[in-house]
């Protein structure tokens, strides 16, 4: 057992909340091969963060042994600690310290001499890009280059074994791609082992070995391959020439055999049931324009067919919207809208409309403007200059009636963390003016429709981030809104909540609301009807997403995704200012 | 309306649910009443007095059962040398040491004069003088007898009558007690409004309620009510304690201290709110609330007069609401006062209350990191 | 590779040096740190007193002539009073009620008659004794006048003044019974309950709250390491506070210090150590910036003002509460600083409150050493 890197024998893990025991893991044994890449997946709550916790000491088993270089965790804490990096979910950069100050920190804490430091921190530095950036507080940076400081604190060291618990959660696509750049170059340079917790999927599809936790238990331990081998043979692209990939997808999630509908580009991916996907052919029998084609698995197919039972959502009976559209069938105009921040230019003369029951979507890097012209939009920030309207009317300034028919839904799902699932949702629906009768109907309708029964009288505050996120959601939707805005939705939330996510958001678009949503996620762009690309300010691109999709098609690449062409959208304006 | 009561109940539940901050807003403050209220009094009681006594006739004697029958003061030690008496001094064994010379009896009958000595600890000022108060007044009676009793009495023929009005008794429990009402009310109302911005806006929540239809007034009425609920419950109490508990007379109309309470508490809420607004975490909030405090404490007159205060300072203390409230609080329960004579306390809290709720509100959607 | 983990050096520095950048740059911490000091010292310095000075007197002579003048005259030539003639009792009294006056001098119109009659003449004096500290103050001041004039008056009608016993009274270590020398002593004493519980434990909960703390626990960051790490900076700024409050209070203020420096340096230190340890404790029990601030402000910040004998006598509290007051660790440091200022190196005084320090520092030593364990449960 020596020579293993990490090996956990029937580990527990049980916390106290309240009154109640929660365990957090259930005997759990698993051993990582040394030099690889494991990942560590499962759905919110399922004991990702405890696991790590455990393994760098941070934690004490309550049954089990963690033994990690050889070391026990329980009684050599401080030798394991010394000889590996662990990088928490929030990592713990000192904002109000600069980047280099941060740096010569964690390079103190873990003792390292001042020759061996010089040429590190060069290497560092190279690797994230930061160089220009050491004089700045760290609490200045974006989401994206705050994670790779992070990272950059971690490796100081050269760990052996490095731990990442969702390394990459708020952070745009093109930081990402660079975060796991610098994670993999580090495996092949110095035969590190790393293990990673994340919600991405297409991060675990990477690894060399995959572990599977739901609630608490190890499902499976096996190469990604063997995941999707589960599912060959049960996913299909359907299409449509007569009806709306959205409605396609709503009706597919409800058919027969079907376990899984999303929507995928211009078509609706399925992955049918165990043992039913001969039925794929009279899958919608009414249909007679629909085609049909077997495709490759992914890894998230595997996920979710391992996960997920059968479509949960309940369907709704949406009253179709009344028109909030001005003469044009705007609901949101933006011309030339422009903020700064003393010299700086946080928007930068950017315009769009949006119509009704659209679902529009602003996606961009960190600290491209993207939240600067969210919170202009809500009327949380005066512009500098410029034009815009929701729904008529400039929301800074309006009366309480403009803004009583807008949801909002913040970043990172700020609740009211003291207060419990009901009493949040009481004073949200209370805000919004809705009282007695109807406001306990609300309250219950939201509590069923988001499964928060469970929930009701628990904190805010100690939810897993899914409810989180459900929560925040139905205190958005108290009141019926006509307009959505959406910061980040689903950010850091699994990928089955995403799912669930994204299928009310569109029953909600089809019922004529207006959504306005950012996000990180670029295959969740698809789900968008139009979408602009933000960059330093200024708008980038805009279109449907198969129109932006197509401008990065290539020989090598003929059919791009989403990622791929906002990748090469920005690598264009970065080859244009150069 | 019922949107400023939803956001009331919901800074209540806040403050509340966790325990720990339940405690810590009911706890201390009523614990710290009844030390402080014990604690804080000039008044001496048993001080620690030696007396070194070289005089061997009946009139030393006379004077010095009369310093050991005043409740003031404690005979520690009679000491015969006069190196006892450093030690005795130095080391805080005794605050006076009283030397009567070999010649005491034997002059004041042959001279009709004679003199003693008192030895003073000054380290701390106050207790020295009234220490030295006491023994005067304890010295004074001795004379006024001997004098009489040896036919010299008419001789004092300018008396002084000396009243005492509103606290009889010179008790500095009386002055202090109320005043701890309004200490203690500011301190509760501080904590409970100068966190409530800035908690929400570091966790994120304050964006959401400003895209709420709510109106900025509404949300600053919803963030003032739990300020001024609390005080005014934490404030009651204390007066009921102060009257029941210490047994301070409450002479005055009731009404009237409970307008100066009502304005009080909405300056110290409108305060409190302004800090929080202007304050981007919860640690600048808290430490913002702390540099009004102790000031404001300071400059009250709750402990040191404002009269004795340099001319610049005495016109800073014009802003601080907490010198109104005192003056008002310490009027109606001793002075018995009612509403005419305390309206010049009144208006100006009235004004501070406008002024800091007023600009806490416009904070709310003015003050954008 | 099963080398042993040694205390570092390094990771303490690097420690302390990221502590000193953070108080520099938040302003909340320069505020507490030196903004709330200075304020102290200048307001206990220049400010507050409790010596009374131009009190308010109302005098009232219902029938003035030359007698009366010169009783009067004593008066108006006294530097503590300041007065205010009123032609009749009620207008004196009214202005007593609404406190345009603090006190009364009444002679009445048969004042010189009964006096040159050989009757005994009285003179009454009200005082508006609401705050009674002030009014035994003025009562002392007016008896003092009072006798003076006598005096005066008896040596003109050439008599000698019958007092038969006299008081000589000697005030050692601070002749002029001026409450500022003692006041600015005790406020050092407030300053570093100050800087080192509220801004240790508010610091402190900052970065269990910010996640900071996570992070820094899976460093092979030694538990030792991690306490002083906290402990050295804010013993610094501390320290700096009291050798700059005790630099003002001796330059500015006046003030001696006739003890010996390094005394004050030993028992400041041990001081500073257990309002750390303090701080440190606490934050350590709310992990939370909320609660921290509050029980630090509640159970440290006045007590030290109330309880540790800086204003209020100590042995005048009941005995219950003199026995609440052994455990504020101001208490045995302001006895410490007045004593050290006001009347030099006495040893006893000294060593029994040092010895009451360093019991609590062990103490509370103990605590946090047990309560600090690098586990997030």
């Amino acid at each position: 057992m020596f020579n293993s890197v990490l090996s956990i024998t029937n580990v527990s893990k049980s916390f106290l909340r309240g009154n109640k025991k929660i365990s957090a893991l259930k005997d759990v044994s698993f051993s990582i091969t040394p030099g690889q890449v494991t990942g560590l997946i499962g759905p919110d709550g399922a004991g990702k963060t405890t696991l790590l916790r455990l393994i760098s000491g941070l934690l004490n088993a309550d049954t089990g042994q963690v033994s990690v270089l050889g070391f026990d965790t329980r009684s050599d804490s401080l030798r394991i600690q010394a000889s590996i990096g662990y990088m928490p979910q929030r990592f713990g950069l000192y904002e109000d310290l600069t980047v280099q100050e941060n740096l010569n920190l964690y390079a103190d804490l873990q003792n390292i001499t001042q020759q061996d430091r010089a040429k590190r921190f060069i290497e560092l530095m190279h690797m994230t890009g930061l160089k220009p950036f050491v004089n700045r507080l760290a609490g200045k940076l974006s989401g994206g280059m705050k994670q790779k400081l992070g990272l950059a604190c971690t490796l100081i060291k050269s760990p052996k074994l490095l731990l990442l618990d969702e390394a990459t959660v708020g952070v745009d696509p093109v930081s990402r791609r660079e975060l796991w750049e610098i994670v993999y170059s580090q495996v092949s340079q110095s035969a590190m082992t790393v293990l990673l917790a994340t919600a991405y999927l297409d991060e675990a599809e990477r690894c060399d070995d995959v572990l599977l936790l739901h609630e608490g238990k190890l499902i499976k331990q096996a190469p990604p391959e063997q995941f999707t081998d589960e599912v060959a043979g049960r996913v299909f692209h359907i299409s449509s020439t007569t009806q709306s990939h959205r409605s396609l997808q709503a009706e597919l999630s409800q058919a027969n055999g079907v376990l899984d509908a999303l929507i995928d580009t211009e078509s609706v991916r399925v992955v049918m049931q165990k043992n039913q996907q001969a039925n794929i052919a009279h899958i919608l029998p009414n249909h007679k324009n629909i085609t049909v084609t077997p495709i490759k698995p992914h890894f998230e197919d595997a996920f979710i067919a391992m996960l997920k039972t059968k479509s949960v959502l309940r369907q709704q009976s949406l009253k179709h919207k009344t028109d909030s559209a001005n003469e044009d069938g705007d609901v949101i105009k933006v011309e030339h809208l422009v903020r700064q921040f003393g010299d700086f230019i946080a928007v930068n003369d950017i315009g769009f409309s949006v119509k009704q029951g659209e679902i529009f979507g602003l996606l961009g890097a960190n600290g491209a403007g993207k939240s600067t012209t969210f919170r202009m939009l809500c009327g949380l920030l005066p512009s500098s200059s410029g034009y815009l309207s929701i729904a008529g009317k400039d929301l800074r300034d309006s009366t309480a009636d403009a803004r009583s028919r807008i949801g909002y839904m913040a970043q990172k799902f700020s609740l009211y963390s003291q207060l419990s699932v009901q009493q949040n949702l009481t004073f949200f629906s209370s805000a919004y003016g809705l009282r007695n009768h109807q406001q306990k109907e609300r309250i219950e309708w939201a509590l069923t429709t988001f499964e928060l029964e469970n929930y009701r009288d628990s904190n805010a505050g100690l939810l897993p981030l899914g409810f989180k996120q459900r929560l925040s959601f139905a205190a958005a939707l108290m009141h019926d809104p006509d307009i959505l805005f959406l910061d980040e939705p689903t950010s850091g939330v699994d990928p089955l909540a995403r799912r669930e996510f994204w299928e009310r958001t569109n029953m909600l678009a089809e019922s004529g609301v207006t959504i306005l949503v950012t996000t990180h996620f670029m295959e969740e762009a698809n789900y968008c009807d139009r979408l602009v690309i933000m960059e330093s300010g200024k708008i980038l691109s805009s279109g449907t997403p198969k129109e932006l999709r197509l401008q990065a098609k290539t020989v090598d690449n003929p059919d791009p995704t989403m990622e791929d062409a906002f990748i090469y959208l920005i690598e264009q304006r970065q080859h244009h200012d150069s | 309306m019922r949107n400023i009561l939803a956001l009331a109940i919901k800074e209540f539940l806040a403050l509340f649910r966790d325990k720990r901050s339940l405690l810590v807003i009911i706890g201390p403050p009523i614990m710290q009443l009844v030390i402080f209220g014990f604690a804080a009094t000039y008044d001496l009681n048993h001080v620690p007095i030696a007396i070194y006594n070289q005089d061997e006739g009946e009139y030393s004697r006379d004077f010095i059962s009369q310093i050991a029958g005043s409740e003031n003061f404690t005979i520690i030690k009679s000491i015969d040398h006069d190196s006892e008496i450093p030690p005795l001094i130095n080391n805080r064994k005794a605050l006076l040491v009283v030397t009567i010379g070999p010649n005491f009896s034997a002059d004041l009958h042959r001279h009709h004069h004679a003199s003693i000595q008192a030895i003073l600890d000054g380290r701390n000022s106050n207790t020295a003088m009234i220490a030295m108060n006491y023994l005067r007044t304890i010295l004074f009676e001795f004379n006024q007898t001997w004098a009489q009793k040896h036919g010299l009495g008419s001789a004092l023929t300018v008396q002084l009558k000396m009243r005492s009005w509103y606290n009889e008794n010179l008790r500095s429990q009386w002055f202090i007690i109320p005043g701890i009402v309004g200490l203690l009310t500011l301190v509760v109302t501080l904590i409970v409004t100068s966190l409530s911005v800035a908690r929400e806006r570091e966790e994120g929540t304050f964006d959401q309620l400003l895209v709420t239809p709510m109106r900025p007034i509404e949300i600053l009425l919803g963030k003032a009510i739990p300020g001024v609920v609390i005080g005014l419950f934490e404030a009651s109490f204390i007066i009921v304690v102060a009257v029941t508990l210490f047994d301070i007379p409450l002479r005055g109309n009731i009404g009237a201290l409970y307008l100066g309470l009502v304005l009080f508490i909405l300056s110290a809420t409108g305060l409190g709110l302004m800090i929080s607004s202007i304050a981007v975490t919860q640690q600048q909030a808290v430490m913002g609330a702390f540099l009004f405090l102790v000031p404001a404490v300071i400059l009250s007159g709750f402990s040191t007069p404002i009269a004795n205060m340099p001319e610049a300072l005495q016109w800073l203390t014009l802003l601080d609401p907490l010198r109104y409230f005192l003056t008002i609080v310490r009027g109606v329960f001793l002075e018995g006062d009612s509403y005419a004579l305390l309206l010049n306390q009144y208006w100006p809290m009235a004004i501070i209350s406008f002024i800091s709720l007023a600009f806490a509100g416009w904070l709310f959607r003015h003050r954008m990191y | 590779m099963t080398h042993k983990q040694y205390p570092s050096l390094m990771r303490l520095s690097g420690l302390i040096r990221k502590e000193m950048w953070q108080i520099f740059r938040d302003p909340s911490s320069i505020g507490i740190a030196f903004l709330m000091p200075l304020l102290l010292l200048l307001l206990f310095g220049y400010g507050v007193s409790l010596d009374a000075k131009d009190i308010k007197l109302g005098i009232v002579i219902e029938n003035p002539d030359l007698t009366t003048q010169s009783l009067a005259g004593s008066f108006e030539r006294s530097d503590y009073f300041k007065p205010f003639p009123f032609s009749s009792i009620q207008e004196a009294q009214q202005a007593l009620r609404e406190r345009r006056i603090t006190s009364i001098l009444w002679l009445r119109n048969n004042f010189s008659e009964q006096l040159l009659s050989g009757q005994q003449a009285p003179i009454s004096v009200i005082i508006n004794a609401v705050d009674s500290n002030q009014a035994n103050i003025t009562k002392g001041y007016i008896q003092g006048v009072w006798l003076a004039w006598l005096t005066e008056y008896s040596a003109v009608q050439g008599k000698s003044l019958p007092l038969p016993v006299t008081l000589e009274q000697r005030v050692w270590f601070n002749p002029a019974l001026s409450s500022r020398m003692f006041l600015v002593p005790g406020i050092i004493a407030i300053i570093m309950t100050l800087i080192g519980s509220l801004l240790t434990a508010m610091v402190v909960a900052r970065e269990w709250e910010r996640g900071t703390m996570e992070a820094l626990m899976a460093t092979p960051l030694h538990i030792g390491e991690m306490l002083l790490g906290k402990l050295v900076p804010y013993f610094i700024l501390g320290m700096g506070g009291m050798l700059f409050s005790v630099a003002v209070a001796v330059w500015q203020f006046n003030v001696p210090l006739l003890g010996s420096l390094w005394i004050l340096i030993i028992s400041s230190a041990l001081f500073m150590l257990v309002a750390l340890l303090i701080g440190l404790l606490i934050s350590i029990l709310s992990k939370n910036q909320f609660v921290a601030g509050q029980i630090a402000i509640l159970v440290t910040f006045l007590p030290a003002f109330i309880l540790s004998g800086f204003l209020f006598d100590i042995n005048s509290m009941p005995i219950a509460i003199q026995f609440i007051t052994h455990i504020v660790p101001a208490r045995y440091f302001v006895a410490i600083l007045q004593t050290l200022f006001l009347a030099g190196d006495v040893w006893p005084v000294i060593l029994s409150n040092l010895a009451a320090l360093l019991i609590m520092f062990l103490f509370l030593f103990a605590i946090v050493w047990r309560k600090s364990y690098k586990r997030l449960d």
